[in-house]
């Protein structure tokens, strides 16, 4: 299965070599799929996380052409 | 309802007029607007320019929940929400918030909250730049009661 990933803003920039599309066979969780794009980086505790534009927690399950994204809290307003 | 964001600078007092003009004749009997704008400052810092990042897709689904979240809570006419995201300048507005209801409450109330309820879940990233050059992430946003 594959899951297309996102990273914004300082995560994007922490993470120049994550992955935007992933094979995810075995992958279960948005939590795995943070270590499967960033070869199992430290997920800092603020990341926030989505599956198809939703907010969603890191062990919402995902499924296969799911889009996550990973971003810092939201500063906008 | 209506939501637009914009990459270029936008006119406040337009949108809010544009707005107020596309409502029914004679039915609104209140209008509630929020102007956000950039500081020079910010953390003891002076800040000489900003970028907005957003989530394309998402934002826009996030700021069209929080007006349906508005709808439901209180008894509105119509909402607004101009956002600006790209480069931007102190002293240029970033996001306009505007109510119309039949009555002020639920107009203050409601723009009240598009305001909090936006800068707490909509995908919006702001990086500064300060007067040395140097370039920075906010963290977050400051409480906003």
């Amino acid at each position: 299965m594959t899951i297309k990933v996102r990273f914004f803003a300082s995560l994007r920039e922490q993470q120049p070599e994550g992955l935007d599309q992933i094979e995810a066979d075995g992958v279960q969780t948005v939590a795995q799929v943070w270590e499967r794009a960033t070869a199992s980086a430290l997920m800092p505790d603020n990341v926030l996380c989505s599956v198809n534009l939703e907010h969603r927690d890191r062990d919402e399950p995902v499924s296969d052409g799911d889009e996550v994204a990973f971003f810092p809290p939201v500063t906008g307003g | 309802m209506a939501i637009q964001l914009h990459e270029t600078p936008f006119d406040p007092a337009q949108q809010l007029a544009q707005f107020e003009a596309s409502q029914p004749a004679g039915s609104v009997g209140a209008t509630a607007s929020f102007v956000g704008t950039m500081r020079n400052h910010n953390e003891g810092d002076s800040v000489e320019a900003m970028t907005l990042e957003h989530y394309p897709g998402m934002t826009e689904k996030q700021l069209e929940d929080v007006i349906e979240d508005a709808r439901r809570q209180w008894d509105i006419i119509d909402a607004l929400i101009v956002h600006r995201v790209g480069d931007i300048l102190p002293g240029q507005p970033i996001v306009l918030t505007a109510v119309c209801s039949a009555h002020r409450a639920a107009a203050f109330d409601a723009c009240r909250f598009l305001m909090e309820a936006l800068k707490s879940r909509a995908t919006f990233w702001k990086k500064e730049t300060l007067a040395g050059g140097e370039t920075r992430w906010v963290e977050k946003n400051t409480p906003g009661h």
